[in-house]
């Protein structure tokens, strides 16, 4: 298959062959993290600047690892340090990146839909790295790399979402490409944290944390974001953790080989029990090594990505 | 795509890959140390029919692994080309082995390049050798083969196919005048 997009703005956009070619090169670059000397030429004189308008420390610092792994110079812009405090817009901040010469944008920011619109405004390749509330794209690939390093396929996988499914791009951005790839989604979580309609997403819904984990193969636990609590539209936290949290008892009684994932921060004792995020089910460290290989491929791609036929050089 | 002339018919590939066996054994004097890696993705193949080569004549075993090279090529940013990652397996240590560099057909010697490059982030080798099935001239770098299955003068606007069972369904190879 041929790459063709310069930007990886969510997995909406994406065709299912689109999402299983991003996987099938991040196998390949896995291996690169297994050498003794991590890291190729691929992106050697290419520049990736990291723009983050929101803190974020393994998201970032993964890109960052990933861009050096392949040869990439990296400049890491935290906006409460730039002129986006002397009121520069985001797309005069783009522009200005791209006249020096950068090639990849990898941007966090609070606003949905802001990737799309830089994208739109510079020549050179945009990632999205979390926008708002509507797309993590490389956070829900690397659920998905590791889901299908750990289950051998995800077609016809069952995926239990757990948590504040309304306002988590994670959940959304996994739907999206958890569908495309023939997974069976169920998002669990109050009624409150569950948009109306998202059975349009084609995945189920319930309410009930036991009836979410009894049949599925893995269960990805979102962080609790009780920081974004600005209209009481949460439980507290010790009503959540007695209803939805995921303990050790109610992993016991899912099935059984149940892999329990999370995004990342952990929030112990809320959303996760602490014996559950270390014990044997959890993959939530291989999760995190996966980004890097998953990220480095999303980073090799966009830089690749244009649109001409392929040429065999022998 | 026009083909002008098979140059290696199934025989006569199975019988180059012998004498390269051969040779490979003679130089070396035996397997110690001796190593395969094979380029993706017909050096692999044909690195793999190489060691089963030298297990008839010697019956040793010599490990054998494959290389993916697109992380390393030198055209990565060209226009024309946008070319897929394969996985490199090289389930061994190559510092201080013989290692014998496999691919199906020697050009430009760009790709020899690239592996060259790969091959030395894995380690030290003693030493690294080339075997080709085909070396079909026009190098763009200083390098050549040790091993040579056959020498093919080609004209530019030819291509060389190296056709294998494992891929194409049938060994042979043939020259074929582009567009």
């Amino acid at each position: 298959m041929l790459w063709k997009r310069k930007d990886l703005l969510g997995l909406e956009e994406l065709t299912p062959e689109e999402i299983g070619f991003i996987l099938s090169t991040a196998e390949s670059f896995k291996e690169v993290t297994t050498r003794e000397i991590k890291k190729v030429p691929a992106l050697r004189g290419k520049t990736v600047v990291n723009l983050f308008y929101e803190p974020s420390t393994r998201t970032r610092i993964s890109f960052e690892i990933a861009a050096k792994r392949l040869s990439a110079d990296v400049i890491n812009i935290a906006t409460e340090t730039s002129s986006v405090q002397k009121g520069e817009t985001l797309i005069d901040t783009g522009t200005n990146i791209e006249a020096l010469k950068a090639d990849i944008i990898v941007m966090r920011h609070n606003c949905s839909g802001a990737a799309a619109i830089l994208a739109r405004h510079v020549g050179i390749s945009v990632v999205n790295a979390g926008d708002g509330w509507h797309e993590h794209p490389t956070q829900a690939l690397l659920d998905m790399f590791t889901l299908k390093e750990k289950l051998g396929r995800i077609k016809d996988m069952k995926v239990s979402i757990v948590g504040d499914i309304a306002h988590s791009r994670v959940a959304r951005s996994n739907i999206w490409g958890l569908t495309k790839l023939g997974a069976r989604v169920t998002v669990c979580a109050p009624p409150m944290l569950i948009p109306p309609g998202i059975e349009r997403m084609g995945v189920s819904v319930t309410h009930r944390i036991e009836e979410a984990l009894r049949e599925a193969d893995a269960v990805n636990v979102l962080r609790m974001q009780f920081e974004r609590d600005t209209q009481g539209a949460f439980p507290l936290q010790l009503e959540y953790f007695q209803d939805f949290g995921i303990t050790q008892e109610r992993i016991q009684k899912a099935k059984k080989g149940i892999l329990v994932m999370h995004p990342g921060p952990l929030n112990r004792g809320i959303e996760i029990e602490s014996s559950v995020a270390d014990g044997e089910n959890s993959v939530i460290l291989e999760q995190v090594t996966n980004g890097i290989a998953v990220r480095m491929a999303v980073l090799f791609l966009v830089s690749q990505g244009r649109e001409q036929k392929n040429e065999d050089l022998n | 795509m026009k083909e002008k002339a098979k140059v290696l018919d199934n025989e006569a590939l199975s019988r180059s890959l012998i004498r390269i066996a051969h040779e490979i054994l003679e130089k070396n004097k035996g397997t110690d140390e001796l190593c395969l890696i094979g380029i993706r993705t017909r050096g692999a193949y044909l690195a793999r029919r190489l060691a089963d080569c030298i297990k008839r004549i010697d019956n040793a075993l010599v490990p054998v692994g494959s290389l993916d090279i697109t992380l390393y090529r030198d055209d990565l940013t060209l226009v024309a080309a946008q070319p897929v990652v394969h996985k490199t397996e090289i389930g061994f240590d190559i510092t201080a082995k013989n290692v014998i560099l496999v691919d199906d057909v020697l050009y430009t010697g760009r790709t020899i390049r690239a592996a060259l490059d790969a091959l030395i982030d894995f380690g030290r080798p003693k030493n690294i050798q080339l075997a080709v099935l085909i070396d079909r001239g026009h190098r763009e770098l200083p390098i050549r083969a040790d091993f040579v299955g056959k020498n093919i003068p080609t004209a530019q606007s030819e291509t060389v196919e190296v056709r294998l069972q494992e891929v194409d369904g049938k060994d042979e190879v043939a020259i074929v005048e582009k567009g």
